[in-house]
Order: C-alpha cells, then sequence, then structure tokens
C-alpha cells in the first residue's frame, strides 16, 4: 500500500514522547496519561478522539502543563515546543509560553470567561502578558482579534460583560482569546460541545479560517468523528490513558484497524441507515488506577484473543503513517 | 444601576419604616408607661392627667403618628431614668460603640479575609490547619467566655492591657478582639470556601492558560469574584457588631450604646430602651445599603442587571 504524506516536509512544532501523567489518590496511582507519544506538524489539526476518562483532557492539561500538584505529576516523558522541551522549565518560564506559543480553547463558553471583567479587559489582559506594546495599541489589538472572530460591533461590544453574552458569542471570545498573540499550537478541547449546531458549523468554519490565515496548528480534543472527518488531517484515538491508533482520517475511517476504533465508528449514528437500537459498546473502560496487564480493551474486545491478556500488544506498523495498538495487525 | 440603588434606597426605608411600627406595637403591649412614672401614692386622677401628658387617652394609630413625626425630627422622648431628651444620650453613648464596632470590623477582615485566601491556596498544609483552629475558636467560644479568658490572660496575668472600661488607647484591644473574632472566623470560612470553588473554575483554568502567573490568578482574577460571599455577610457582620456589643460592652464596662441598651433594660427606661433599638437598625439598615452599593461595584452582574 502507498500513502504519500505530502506533510512529511513541513516542520514539526510539538513533538510528545512517552508522556505519562500520574494522579495519586486514595485508591492508588491514576494512569490517567500512560505512555503516549505524537507530533505535530505547522499548519495541521491533530484530532485527539476517545470516551470520557480515556485521558484526553488530563493529556491536553498536560501540554499546557496545568496538571493539580498535587494529586497530579508528570511522571516521565518530553513534551518539544518550539525546539525547547517544556516539562523541566520553571512555572514563570510556563506562564510566559502559555497564550504565546501554546494557547488554549476550553469546552464551556458559559464559565470560562470571568464574570467581573469585561470581555474587551480578559482579551486586552491576554495581549499585554506576552507583548510590551503601548495601551492604545493592545485595545487597537484587542478590537481586531474580536473582529476576527466576528463579534459584531467589536469597539462596543468590547465593554460588555460575559453575561451580557450568548453562549456562541462568549466561545468566540474565547477564541479570539485563544488566538490573540499568534500561538503555534492551539488545543481546543471540546469547543463545540455546548453549542448549537448552527452555531457550531459557524465555529468550525471560523476556526479553519484561522488556521489557513496563520498557519496554526490546532490539536483538536472531541468525541465526535463528524468533527474529526471535517476539521482534522490526523486522527489519535485514545482509550484508557494510551494511544491505540494513530493515522491520517483516510485511514482511521477507511481501514480501521483496532477494534476501539471500528467499535467507535460503530456507534456514530447513519442517517441513511434505519435500525432499531444504536450500536455501543458493552462494559465499562478499566478503572486507570488498576489497569489489566495486557490490552485494556481485552475486556470489551470482540476479537480477543489469550495473547491480549498477557501482554500490552506494542504499535504495529498498518501502512505508512498508520500505527494500532492490536495483536491482530500482522 | 441608578434604578438598583433607588431600589435598595427605598427597601432601607420600609425596613425602618417596619421597625419603628415594630417597636411601636411592642412597647404598647409590654405594658402601660404609667406603672413606671406612677407611684402607689398616686391617684385616679394624676392617672388620666398622666395619661393626657403622655398622649395615651389618644387611638393608637394617632398615638404611631406622633410617634413617627417625633422620630423623624430625631425626638424619641425622654428618658426615664436620666431625665434628659433619649437623643442626647444616645449620642452621647454613640461614638464609643461605633469606635468598637469599627475596629472589631477592621480585626475581622484584616484577619478573616487574608487567612482565609492562605487556607484556600495552601490548601491541606499547616496554614489549613491553623486557620481551621483560629475559626473553631471564633465560632464555639461564646464571646463572653472569650472576653473573660482574655481578661484573665492579656489584663490580669501578662499586665499588658487594662482589664475593662475605656481609659487608655489600648483598652479598646481586648473589647475588640473578642467582638471580631467570630466574624473573623465566619469570614475566613466564608473567603475560604469562596476562593476555593473560584480557584477551581474553568475561568481561572482559562486565566492561566493565557499565562496569567500564580499571583495575578489569586489577587485579581480569583480574589474579585471570591469577595462577593464575604460581602454579602459584611452587612449582617457591620450590624451584628454593633448589637453584638450588649455582650461584650458587658464584659468589659465599655460605655458604649450595647451597655446602654442594658442599662435601659434594668431600669425598665422604655423610651431609651427604643432610641436605642432604633439606632441599632439605623447602623444596621445603612450598613447593608452600603455593602449592596459595593456589590454593585464588586459584580457586574448586579450592576446591570
Amino acid at each position: 500500500m502507498v500513502t504519500t504524506d505530502i506533510r512529511t516536509n513541513t516542520e514539526t512544532v510539538l513533538t510528545v514522547e512517552d508522556l505519562r501523567t500520574y494522579f495519586t489518590t486514595r485508591w492508588g496511582t491514576v494512569k490517567a496519561v500512560d505512555g503516549i507519544s505524537f507530533d505535530l506538524r505547522r499548519g495541521e489539526t491533530l484530532g485527539i478522539v476517545g470516551e470520557s476518562g480515556c485521558g484526553k483532557s488530563v493529556t491536553m492539561l498536560s501540554l499546557m502543563r496545568l496538571i493539580p500538584i498535587p494529586p497530579g505529576r508528570i511522571v516521565t516523558g518530553s513534551i518539544v515546543l518550539d525546539g525547547e522541551d517544556i516539562i523541566p522549565i520553571s512555572e514563570q518560564e510556563m506562564a510566559q509560553i502559555r497564550g504565546s506559543k501554546i494557547a488554549l480553547i476550553i469546552q464551556d463558553p458559559m464559565t470560562s470567561l470571568n464574570p467581573v471583567f469585561s470581555i474587551g479587559n480578559q482579551v486586552e489582559e491576554a495581549i499585554t502578558l506576552h507583548q510590551d506594546i503601548p495601551k492604545r495599541t493592545v485595545m487597537e489589538r484587542a478590537l481586531d482579534v474580536l473582529r476576527k472572530v466576528n463579534i459584531p460591533a467589536a469597539e462596543t461590544r468590547a465593554k460588555d460583560y460575559p453575561h451580557q453574552m450568548s453562549g456562541g458569542m462568549r466561545q468566540r471570545v474565547v477564541g479570539a482569546m485563544g488566538i490573540s498573540c499568534q500561538p503555534q499550537v492551539l488545543i481546543a478541547d471540546e469547543p463545540t460541545t455546548s453549542l448549537d449546531v448552527t452555531i457550531q458549523a459557524q465555529y468550525l468554519k471560523l476556526l479553519k479560517d484561522i488556521q489557513k490565515e496563520s498557519d496554526l496548528s490546532i490539536i483538536f480534543i472531541t468525541h465526535d468523528f463528524g468533527i474529526v472527518a471535517k476539521m482534522c488531517d490526523r486522527v489519535a484515538v485514545m482509550y484508557a490513558g494510551r494511544i491505540v491508533e494513530h493515522g491520517s482520517v483516510r485511514d482511521i475511517f477507511n481501514n480501521p484497524s483496532h477494534p476501539y476504533t471500528e467499535a467507535l465508528l460503530a456507534s456514530v449514528p447513519k442517517m441513511d441507515r434505519d435500525v432499531d437500537r444504536l450500536f455501543s459498546i458493552d462494559g465499562q473502560p478499566p478503572p486507570l488506577h488498576d489497569l489489566p496487564v495486557g490490552c485494556s480493551f481485552a475486556d470489551r474486545c470482540p476479537v480477543v484473543m489469550d495473547k491480549c491478556r498477557e501482554q500490552y500488544p506494542d504499535s504495529r506498523q498498518v501502512s505508512d503513517g498508520h500505527v494500532a495498538s492490536c495483536w491482530r495487525v500482522e | 444601576m441608578q434604578k438598583y440603588l433607588v431600589r435598595r434606597f427605598l427597601l432601607a426605608f420600609v425596613t425602618l419604616l417596619s421597625v419603628s411600627l415594630i417597636i411601636f406595637i411592642m412597647s404598647r403591649v409590654s405594658g402601660d408607661p404609667r406603672h413606671i412614672y406612677l407611684d402607689d401614692y398616686s391617684t385616679q386622677e394624676d392617672w388620666d392627667r398622666m395619661g393626657v401628658v403622655l398622649g395615651l387617652d389618644k387611638p393608637y394609630y394617632q398615638q404611631y403618628g406622633i410617634f413617627l413625626k417625633g422620630a423623624l425630627r430625631g425626638d424619641f422622648g425622654e428618658s426615664v431614668r436620666e431625665g434628659r431628651p433619649v437623643t442626647a444620650v444616645v449620642i452621647e453613648r454613640a461614638p464609643a460603640t461605633l469606635l468598637l464596632g469599627a475596629v472589631a470590623f477592621s480585626i475581622s477582615l484584616m484577619v478573616g479575609v487574608p487567612l482565609g485566601i492562605l487556607s484556600a491556596v495552601k490548601r491541606g498544609t499547616m496554614m489549613d490547619t491553623f486557620g481551621k483552629v483560629v475559626a473553631l475558636i471564633g465560632q464555639s467560644a461564646p464571646p463572653f467566655w472569650l472576653g473573660i479568658m482574655l481578661m484573665f490572660f492579656f489584663a490580669v496575668k501578662l499586665g499588658m492591657v487594662p482589664p475593662y472600661g475605656k481609659q487608655d488607647w489600648n483598652s479598646i484591644i481586648l473589647p475588640a478582639v473578642t467582638l471580631g473574632w467570630y466574624y473573623a472566623a465566619a469570614n475566613l470560612r466564608l473567603v475560604r470556601s469562596a476562593m476555593l470553588d473560584v480557584l477551581d473554575s474553568e475561568y481561572i483554568k482559562l486565566a492561566r492558560a493565557k499565562g496569567v502567573n500564580s499571583r495575578n490568578i489569586i489577587l485579581r482574577h480569583a480574589f474579585r469574584n471570591a469577595l462577593i460571599p464575604p460581602l454579602t455577610f459584611a452587612g449582617v457582620t457591620m450590624g451584628a457588631l454593633v448589637t453584638g456589643s450588649l455582650v461584650v460592652e458587658t464584659v468589659f464596662a465599655w460605655p458604649g450604646l450595647g451597655r446602654l441598651a442594658i442599662e435601659a433594660l434594668f431600669a425598665f427606661d422604655y423610651p431609651l430602651l427604643q432610641g436605642v433599638v432604633i439606632t441599632f437598625t439605623l447602623i444596621y439598615v445603612t450598613a447593608a445599603f452600603i455593602v449592596d452599593v459595593l456589590y454593585a461595584y464588586v459584580d457586574p452582574r448586579i450592576r446591570y442587571a
């Protein structure tokens, strides 16, 4: 099989190597992220998919170094952003990187803006933190970004407080803060989950436009395969703290090679097929403080083998740029 | 904003009016004041004449009208015990109580708020435990006991401050600490839990993701939000510090309104007691109004409601 990756020539902005983030709880060590590796190239969108509790959000928080310590800690691994490993650097240095090189858009637009500051104020803050420019310029720059995310009448809206805006509008403001300092990497943690479908489509288009314009790399965390198909170039499927399959969107959709990916795709409701019951994956993900020795998916896997319960499968190549951690991949 | 303030102001006015009515009714229900003014040798004639002098021969609604008219002009009648206008006696005693209340209020804020923030930020550490102990003592020790204990150690054993009265500048320390501790404890717990809630919120996460450093996260982003619950409580505190002075002023022989109220009570000095209660209400309502204004200043959701 021949797949040529046209992006192999472009520069890598983020490389994550064997990242492990554990939490110490009274039940034991929760291995929320357990050895994940991926890289992200300039201008590319990587989707991270998986069900709740699979470690998507902890991955995102680890990349921002926003894991609450204690109980959490990054045990091993490296996160090389723009040529620099951000795990060993100090909290002050990290604060400088957050927002300027790597930015975040979070899920809930209703609670992600500070209720006591005007939105103009909050966007301006994001700019002032990383750029040493006069106050006038900051204000103009803030209005520019607000216009860029299609806030109508930005001058007057900038004086508004979050409670005076709709959910979609607030989420665009959050987006504006994210891109205000022209970061290289934007992490979008389910940014459209709580928006109406039409607003959702608008927002996704906006993100795409901004990405094209500024060659931004985006990590898109979601559980919605529709969004993955629309937004992403590559996909990493996470299960119980690990990436179980990783490949281009085309590979994942056309040739899912991990039973979990297959099951996830099968659970997506289809418009053209009439079914009585929607497909669902039996069972529960294993508790992250008590992972089985072998494959974490073994108990729910329809094609499980004896070997699966004995040893965790290493990452196996399905085709060029497409890997899956499953013993059945030869 | 203006509408909000006007509404608050009207509400304060209505509160005062209702309290005046309650006080009026209670003073009528609790007995005829002529029993205090007249002795056993008075005749029925004396009784009736006194009624005319005091206006007791008129129907109740007229009596209330007269009472209200006087009250609006600051006239609450004469103190039975002192034979002087109630207003004069109250004005004479008020500064001591206001001073004590102000110092106790400052203590409750200056101890409670920073300790609350520290307890939340350093949750689960020695600092948090220390905060818990301070809060526990403040909220569970009754002021009269706390006052006596403080008096025993710091005045009697160590001789650092005068045990009672209001002579030197340092006489105020013990009563103010006794009075302020409870509210310091309450503020501490309110600020701590509000701060924990806020620090856990999405907007703090996003602010950190923007690159705001830890210091500004706490002081700029979290504190103003965490201020809202304690501020609500501050209205109650300011008023309660004045009324709470009843016990503390008695324990420390502090010549203020609280002690005046107790004195008036034991002397059956109705007009004086009425005057003190009205004054307490006035202070309470004013404090609540100030807090409402501050509230709108801190929280834009109220300002633009």
